[in-house]
């Protein structure tokens, strides 16, 4: 059997080896913890504590500022020492709930657990999705709810769980999928309710074995719950890309999942949400891989939503040399950071640290058409000459080129043999044109 | 340590422009940008850049690099089949690309220097310093490192007789890199490949010189001439290249070789020449006169520079289309015209002009088969799925 995929795509080194078989352990989130407003797309959420008023690990800080919001909950036990901008991974200045860590950890009460997951609606289990202030933990932060209240719920035939892992380097999912199964498939069971006509799929790169062996026993009883083993490719977790490895349907950039029948979540976001439902747990904790040839004992870590990436690292044991970049998430998409002192948020999955940036070290030369990009590129976009377009600033035949349906995987960059940064180049017109439908 | 700050700086100007830009806030994007970087310049920086932080190891020089390896059988059996005289036209088509395209570089580097001067007039520096920087900065500004100078001699050398005096071979290389490749814009954007419109120009330039292919070994004409006047040809010895020819055209099965190895290395695929070779079989059998004789299919096949031009000069990257489909049009359509040039054209040869007639259309085969971006749908969001 022809394995599920897509075309285009590359094979980066994928340095999982060097955090794979390190079991999730807890970090000491330090004194100050930072929760930024604005950790979801959407609106930013508005803050409802006050400086210096106490605060539980549990409690509600922060509200949904409208429909596509969500609201934040504090980490730790602690007093809230003020609300003010601070700089998050992206480099933006973000306003944020400071608190200072007790150390006592204090949990407000978190109620009875939810006795079946049939005795609940579905208006029960999506408002405790939304209370919970679940967003995709993949890296977009998209409100879950939201994602889980299309027009018509009878139509969504597919509920797909993402758990390929694409990105190089990262392995929270991977350890999550290992150690926590059973609230993995308890969470797409709680979906599958929401979901009347819908089959949960569990999607799997093929380089994580043990995942599917452990998923598919687990799954043995299941009628509606399948494992599908994709292809090792990246970007085969891209959204648009799984959707069509597993059902063959595509979508565009101007269309949901929810279009062609689907539902896509990302492991943590799947395992948040059994929490949520079944335990009655708001979001406050996510697993972080702390990985590169620049960290001294690369790891998984449960982290407190809120914690220093300073401390993160710490817990690491530091740097191994003298770290050339850092980055907020894996190779391809994340976000290189100036420095250490920002917190981490809901969608933070990795801090990875290079002793080498190997994007300065190149200069780019001119293009010789080779058309690696055109080949790779998910999108079937030709990447070469859009960059051209915007060096030129042709908004026209940027469009005419359907530069927008660009996922901004990184692919193009990556494999161009003249090193022209052509993702950035592409970003960069798509960030101005759709500021421009903004207004 | 300077050097790093400002490089460091430059980078997170250009994130910030992209986070400014992400969040909308246009107009108070340059406070933004300098609360940034005065608060940080004096501190501890890692190194910024947009997505994605990794790059492949394949380099131009590298493709380069593999494309010269890959034409070595073919040169190596042109000097073993032609002797010594061979060796004395790869070099000085060789040395006289590179030297053209120095020369060029330094011309250009020469205009841009009163600037330069300028901006480093506050700098006293000692001459011998200077001069060094001045090497540096020439070698930077030219682009021989890129060994596509190298290439397009090489390609050239292959595709001229062995008898060929060497100041035509000279003057080829300069047309080819001036008048085609740096007059036009340098590396990647010339519009015919280099070394074939230099052929071109010296077949018409010289007709004799460069269809002269007596030589001491081989007396006569050329195979596909032979064929085309209806004489007996020995497909064997075309299949390994002990016959007349071009340097390098002559050997199907040294061709193959380097053609294997481009494939196996990714530089090449089969898009362009399988089609291309495909498209004109069939025309051959259909066209032809012989009907499906395999004999006089062989003949045509590995006769007159068809392996070379397949594998090595239709597949050049910057003369060929880049969508895919465009590829396999560009292919059928080299087929159709090389088909028409040998059967129908007064020459027995039709390779080289087929494919520059073929560049020139690229632009057109690209505008026509521009792909349709992944999940696109006619009439918006909701068409057929």
């Amino acid at each position: 059997m022809a394995k599920l995929t897509f075309v285009g795509g590359i094979h980066p080194y994928d340095g999982k080896d060097l955090s794979k078989d390190k079991p999730i352990q807890d970090v000491l989130p330090g004194e100050v913890l930072v929760y930024p407003l604005s950790q979801h797309i959407g609106a930013p959420a508005k803050a409802i504590v006050a400086k210096g008023d106490r605060v539980l690990v549990g409690q509600k800080i922060a509200e949904s500022g409208g429909f596509v919001s969500a609201p934040i909950h504090a980490s730790v036990s602690g007093t809230v020492k003020t609300i003010e901008p601070r700089r998050v991974a992206t480099g933006d200045m973000v306003m944020s709930i400071i608190v200072e860590n007790d150390g006592q950890y204090e949990e407000v009460e978190f109620g009875p657990p939810r006795a079946t997951l049939a005795q609940m609606n579905r208006e029960e289990i999506v408002g405790a999705i939304r209370e919970a202030g679940i967003v995709g933990m993949g890296g977009a932060g998209f409100p879950t709810h939201v994602k889980l209240s299309p027009k018509e719920p009878d139509k969504i035939e597919y509920i797909i769980v993402n758990c390929a892992e694409c990105e190089p380097y990262l392995t929270s999912d991977y350890r999550r999928m290992l150690e926590e199964p059973e609230k993995l498939v308890g969470g797409l069971k709680v979906m599958l309710k929401l979901f009347p006509n819908a089959q949960g799929i569990l999607a799997v790169e093929d380089n994580k074995p043990d995942c599917i062996a452990r998923l598919r026993h687990l799954t043995e009883e299941e009628g509606k719950i399948s494992v599908k083993a994709l292809k090792t490719k990246y970007p085969q977790g891209g959204e648009r890309q799984l959707i069509y490895a597993v059902t063959n349907r595509r979508i565009n950039s101007t269309m949901l999942p929810a279009d062609v029948g689907c539902v896509v979540n990302n492991v943590d976001t799947v395992v948040a949400i059994y929490r949520a439902v079944m335990e009655g747990r708001p979001l406050m904790e996510r697993i972080v891989t702390v990985t590169g040839n620049a960290v001294a004992h690369p790891a998984n870590f449960r982290v407190r939503i809120g914690t220093s990436y300073n401390k993160i690292l710490e817990a690491a044991g530091g740097f191994r040399g003298k770290p050339e970049k850092v980055i907020c998430g894996g190779p391809m998409m994340g976000f290189a950071m100036f420095g250490l002192e920002v917190p981490s948020t809901k969608t933070a999955t990795a801090l990875l640290a290079l002793s080498k940036d190997e994007v300065s070290a190149m200069e780019p030369g001119p293009c010789i058409n080779c058309g690696r990009c055109v080949e790779v590129c998910p999108g079937r976009l030709i990447p070469s000459r859009l960059a051209d377009y915007v060096e030129h600033f042709d908004e026209k035949a940027f469009m005419e080129y359907q530069g927008m349906e660009c996922c901004e995987c990184g692919c193009c960059s990556y494999v161009c043999p003249a090193k022209r940064p052509l993702t950035q180049q592409i970003k960069s017109m798509r960030k101005i044109q759709l500021a421009k439908r903004k207004k | 340590m300077r050097n790093l700050y400002s490089r460091a700086v430059k980078f997170a100007a250009m994130t910030m422009t992209d986070i400014a830009r992400e969040s909308g806030h246009r107009a108070g994007f340059c406070d933004c940008e300098y609360k940034i970087l005065g608060e940080y310049i004096m501190s501890e920086l890692f190194k910024v850049s947009s997505n994605p932080h990794i790059r492949s190891r394949a380099t131009t020089n590298g493709l380069m690099l593999a494309v010269i390896i890959a034409l070595m059988p073919a040169a190596g059996f042109g000097i073993y089949n032609f002797g010594p005289r061979a060796i004395a036209v790869i070099l000085v088509t060789i040395i006289s690309t590179v030297l053209t395209e120095f020369l060029f570089g330094l011309y250009k580097c020469g205009k841009n220097r009163p600037q330069e001067k300028e901006t480093r007039s506050g700098e006293k520096s000692v001459s011998g310093m200077e001069q060094v920087s001045l090497v540096k900065t020439i070698f930077e500004k030219t682009t021989i490192t890129d060994l596509s100078a190298v290439v397009t001699g090489l390609l050239l050398a292959l595709n001229l007789p062995v008898t060929m005096p060497l100041w035509m071979a000279a003057l080829g290389g300069v047309f080819a890199i001036l008048v085609v490749k740096m007059l036009f814009g340098g590396l990647g954007q010339n519009f015919m490949n280099p070394a074939l419109a230099a052929r071109c120009f010296l077949l018409l330039s010289f007709p004799t010189a460069m269809t002269a292919f007596d030589c001491d070994i081989y007396t006569g004409a050329t195979p596909l001439a032979a064929l085309k006047a209806g004489e007996q040809v020995d497909t064997l010895n075309m299949f390994i290249g002990r016959t007349a020819g071009t340097i390098g055209e002559t050997s199907v099965i040294a061709l193959l070789i380097g053609a294997c190895f481009l494939i196996l290395m990714g530089v090449i695929d089969f898009r362009i020449p399988g089609s291309y070779i495909g498209t004109f079989i069939l025309f051959v059998i259909i066209f032809g006169g012989h009907g499906f004789d395999p004999v006089y299919l062989a003949a045509q096949i590995s006769g007159g520079g068809l392996m070379l031009g397949a594998f090595f000069m239709a597949t050049d990257y910057v003369t060929r289309p880049i969508t895919i489909k465009g590829q396999y049009v560009f292919g059928i359509f080299l087929g159709l015209m090389t088909g028409i040039f040998r059967i129908f054209g007064p020459g027995a040869e039709g390779v080289s002009y087929a494919i520059i007639l073929g560049n020139l259309l690229v632009p057109l085969i690209e505008k026509f088969t521009k792909p349709t971006a992944f999940g696109y749908r006619k009439g918006g969001k909701h068409g057929e799925k």
